[in-house]
């Protein structure tokens, strides 16, 4: 129980030091608006990273995040503006189209038992070169709905606006730990991450788990889509590049084991709203680059997988040193 | 509990029960039997048709002939999954269970208790918690399961199978990673399941603990069955007898005719002194000259491999230590040994031996390329010449040295693998098996040759199940019984009987 929970006590460690450190710097670290900006800027990364939570978990990977959210963007603003569809029409459709796409990958995986590495990596161009098939154009939505859905805003007494997206994000966390915790779906995510074969023999499901979990990605993926052209009120098929890297990287700063079984979601949580810390700090100082955001990540990476390495059983540090021994006498 | 056992129906029964492999026949019209409430003892060396009984009886393969009763009524077993439901349940030497997960969700996993629809973590626990504590098992059901020892897991799996409503238990190679206090313990349970009327299916390679907890004892040997008895009644030189398909008849000494002991002067190439690894083998010492061959005998998993690999570093030992030459060695990976002058070629040909897809030649120099290191190359010329010497020399039947060793019969895949260490010119030969599943022609050339080796000067340590050969060509033979090294042969003591008696000896 402790050694599972060490590297989510360590990112959440790690993020406080870290919050407390800018609190002392600058005061509006607490301000409710620092908060709301956090989630609303980061709504569009930890949505599917909830979903890409269960992937890792399950001891699989999902490189197409990005791409489905950039296909999504693109495919909402076509529908809403060149071919005058009301939005929640649309949403319907292309959830339930990345829904299938997951399930797709999913099937491809277990049934063909191809690495989840090459069949996401396929749906990441597959994704990406659709979005640009579709159109290369910056298509803006001026639809009503757009425009209703942005007013949609609690406004806290100090200013901070706690919108759509920053709610939407709140929401799938919760019932991410729900489904992660209290679910059978969730404890055999964990169960195939931990020992495969055991899952498989003690009775667990995995054809019909593995299909769930990348659908649930694919599907989480899709909605962040939406949410980011709800606030971003256009569809760009170059938007979201790369993002599935800092998906994969927030869930591994967030405690979940790379080798899945161990890890949590709200580790995810905080794995992804690190960053942002980082860059409303450096935004706030102005004296370096928003780009040491990177470096800084790769640092924490680093430290975080290392971390990791030591906890698994597989490596241990003190076999490294090794001890002459005398001849018995 | 058993007297009645003639009026007691029978928990599993198999009448004629025979499975073929390819042609070959794993198990041949095996009759069965398991009573409620009794541990059945299933014994057995390599290829006997153990583990193929109890894939027949899991679901895991089809039989092709016969019948499995349970409680009277026949059954089909289709799947793991279905015997669990039938009442069946394995638990395995490698335990199938999640190390990551707690002991209680391992214990419900697929089917916790849920309340409003929701995962009831606290009922499991306390639940998981209440089935060890009937084992007097007290632990914390929330921690991992990686968390507690082998012999805990083993009992978590077992009390798994247990609440999965199971009338039958079958336990393969419980013991194999225990030491003796976790052996007292699962035996416990053992015991407690008994008593609630559970038949035990035992597959084990430790005979004292054969005759410590079983009641009944079955012998397989090449899938034919050739004893069942009470463990009460069965002496074990009859057991090993049985076992190893040798008649008792034979005379303890027979001369030998080789010029046998006669260097035992001389100082040995290799001398290990207290090797051991803990749940492996316990500490041995080990010989070997110049010119010397040395048998290791003993039943399967009795620890002739496990010195094998501790010698040559694929494991490395925990204490003692080995001089070459009367030089102290560092044996601690199998690229040192083969520095020291060492080859091994292993048990099983097919997985750890040949490169089943590369050609002859390529298999033939591949250690002499690794001993080289990266930067010294061996030319197409020099390739092939070694390869056309090693092909002769040993009379490897193939068309041309370029064929994929895949497509040779297995005597002549064994000899290319003898071929490889003989190119990089070993001082020192340790053969596990050499002669396993070839002919009986190539057999006797197998044989043949690791005398020839052997004269021409080379230090042969060679591990066979065949106790005609190991007598045949052994200047000593070292016998071992539960991973231990019991005794060292010499001279006219090498007899198939009398190895067999000090393998039943106490």
């Amino acid at each position: 129980m402790k050694s599972r929970a060490f590297p989510l006590l360590m990112t959440t460690l790690v993020f406080a030091l870290l919050y407390l450190f800018c609190l002392t710097q600058y005061s509006s670290f607490a301000s409710m608006r620092v908060v709301c900006n956090l989630l609303r800027n980061y709504a569009y990364l930890g949505i599917p990273a909830i979903g890409v939570t269960f992937v890792i978990l399950s001891g699989g990977i999902d490189l197409s995040p990005g791409s489905v959210i950039a296909f999504t963007g693109v495919f909402c603003a076509l529908m809403i503006e060149r071919n005058g569809m009301h939005p929640l029409v649309v949403f319907a459709i292309i959830l339930v189209i990345g829904t299938l796409f997951g399930a797709t990958m999913g099937s491809i995986i277990h049934y063909f038992k191809i690495p989840a590495f090459i069949v996401t990596l396929a749906g990441l161009f597959l994704a990406r070169g659709g979005a640009y098939v579709l159109t290369t154009d910056s298509i803006s939505i001026t639809h009503q709905f757009y425009v209703d859905v942005s007013n949609i805003v609690y406004v806290f007494p100090d200013g901070g606006r706690f919108t759509f997206a920053a709610g939407a994000f709140v929401i799938v966390l919760l019932v991410g730990i729900f489904l992660a915790h209290y679910t059978r779906f969730g404890r055999n995510v964990y169960a195939m991450g931990g020992n495969e074969t055991g899952a498989l023999l003690q009775g667990v499901p995995i054809g019909r788990t593995t299909i769930t979990i990348y659908a649930l990605s694919s599907f989480l993926a899709t909605f962040a889509g939406i949410i980011l052209s709800l606030s971003k009120r256009s569809g760009d098929s170059t938007i979201a590049m790369g993002a599935e890297l800092d998906i994969i990287a927030g869930v591994v700063i967030g405690g979940t084991l790379l080798t899945g079984g161990v890890g949590y979601v709200v580790g995810t949580f905080i794995g992804i709203l690190l960053p942002g810390v980082i860059h409303t700090y450096l935004t706030l100082d102005g004296s370096l680059t928003p780009w040491w955001i990177k470096i800084i990540i790769g640092v924490l990476l680093f430290g975080f997988i290392g971390m990791q390495m030591l906890l698994s059983s597989q490596f241990n540090p003190l076999k490294l040193i090794r001890i002459p021994r005398r001849a018995a006498a | 509990m058993r007297n009645n056992e003639q009026a007691q129906i029978p928990l599993i029964e198999t009448r004629g029960l025979t499975k073929t492999f390819a042609a070959t026949p794993a198990l041949s019209e095996v009759d069965f039997t398991l009573y409620s409430g009794e541990v059945h003892a299933l014994l057995g060396e390599n290829g006997a048709g153990k583990s193929t009984l109890i894939k027949l009886l899991t679901g895991v393969h089809k039989r092709d002939a016969g019948v499995i009763l349970l409680e009277g009524k026949e059954i089909e077993p289709r799947s793991p999954r279905h015997c669990q439901e039938l009442g069946i349940s394995a638990v395995y030497q490698e335990i199938n269970l999640i190390p990551t997960l707690s002991v209680a969700e391992n214990i419900f996993l697929g089917r916790q208790p849920m309340r409003r629809g929701l995962v009831d973590m606290k009922t499991a626990n306390r639940k998981a918690y209440e089935l060890l504590k009937a084992f007097d098992i007290d632990i914390d059901v929330t921690r991992d399961l990686s968390a507690y020892s082998i012999a805990i897991q083993q009992i978590v799996a077992i009390v798994r199978g247990v609440d999965l409503s199971a009338k039958v238990l079958i336990l393969d190679e419980p013991t194999s990673s225990l030491d003796r206090h976790e052996v007292e313990t699962l035996f416990s349970v053992i015991r407690s399941l008994k008593e609630r009327g559970i038949g035990i299916l035992l597959i084990t390679h430790f005979l004292d603990q054969v005759y410590e907890i079983s009641d009944r004892i079955t012998v397989l040997r090449n899938g034919i069955k050739v004893g069942e008895h009470l463990t009460s009644e069965l002496p074990r030189i009859q057991l090993i007898s049985e076992m190893l398909g040798k008649a008792l008849t034979e005379e303890l000494a027979v001369q030998k005719s080789g010029i046998s002991s006669n260097g035992l002067d001389r100082e040995p190439f290799l001398r290990v002194h207290g090797f051991a690894r803990r749940g492996m083998m316990q500490p041995f010492d080990l010989e070997v000259r110049k010119g010397e061959i040395v048998g290791l005998a003993g039943l399967l998993g009795s620890g002739r491999t496990e010195i094998a690999h501790l010698i040559f570093g694929i494991k490395h030992s925990e204490q003692g230590e080995a001089y070459v030459n009367g030089q102290a060695a560092n044996l601690s990976s199998p690229q040192k040994a083969v520095q020291y002058g060492f080859g091994l070629c292993p048990e099983d040909r097919k997985e750890d031996g040949i490169i089943a897809d590369l050609s002859v030649r390529a298999n033939i120099i591949l250690a002499l390329q690794a001993k080289l290191g990266w930067f010294e190359h061996l030319t197409p010329k020099k390739q092939e010449q070694l390869a056309e010497e090693m092909i002769s020399a040993l009379r490897i039947v193939t068309t041309d040295m370029e064929k994929p060793v895949k497509e040779l019969s297995g005597g002549n895949q064994q000899k290319v693998i003898l071929a490889r260490w003989l190119v990089s010119n070993p001082e020192f030969l340790i053969l596990d098996e050499p002669t396993r599943g070839i002919d009986v022609g190539a057999h006797a050339e197998i044989i043949n040759i690791v005398k020839r080796l052997a004269q021409e000067g080379k230090a042969m340590l060679v591990i066979s199940s065949e106790l005609p050969e190991i007598v045949d060509y052994s200047d000593r033979v070292m016998v071992l019984r539960d991973k231990q090294v019991i005794a060292e042969l010499e001279g006219d003591q090498i007899s198939e009987a009398m190895i067999m008696q000090t393998i039943a000896e106490r």
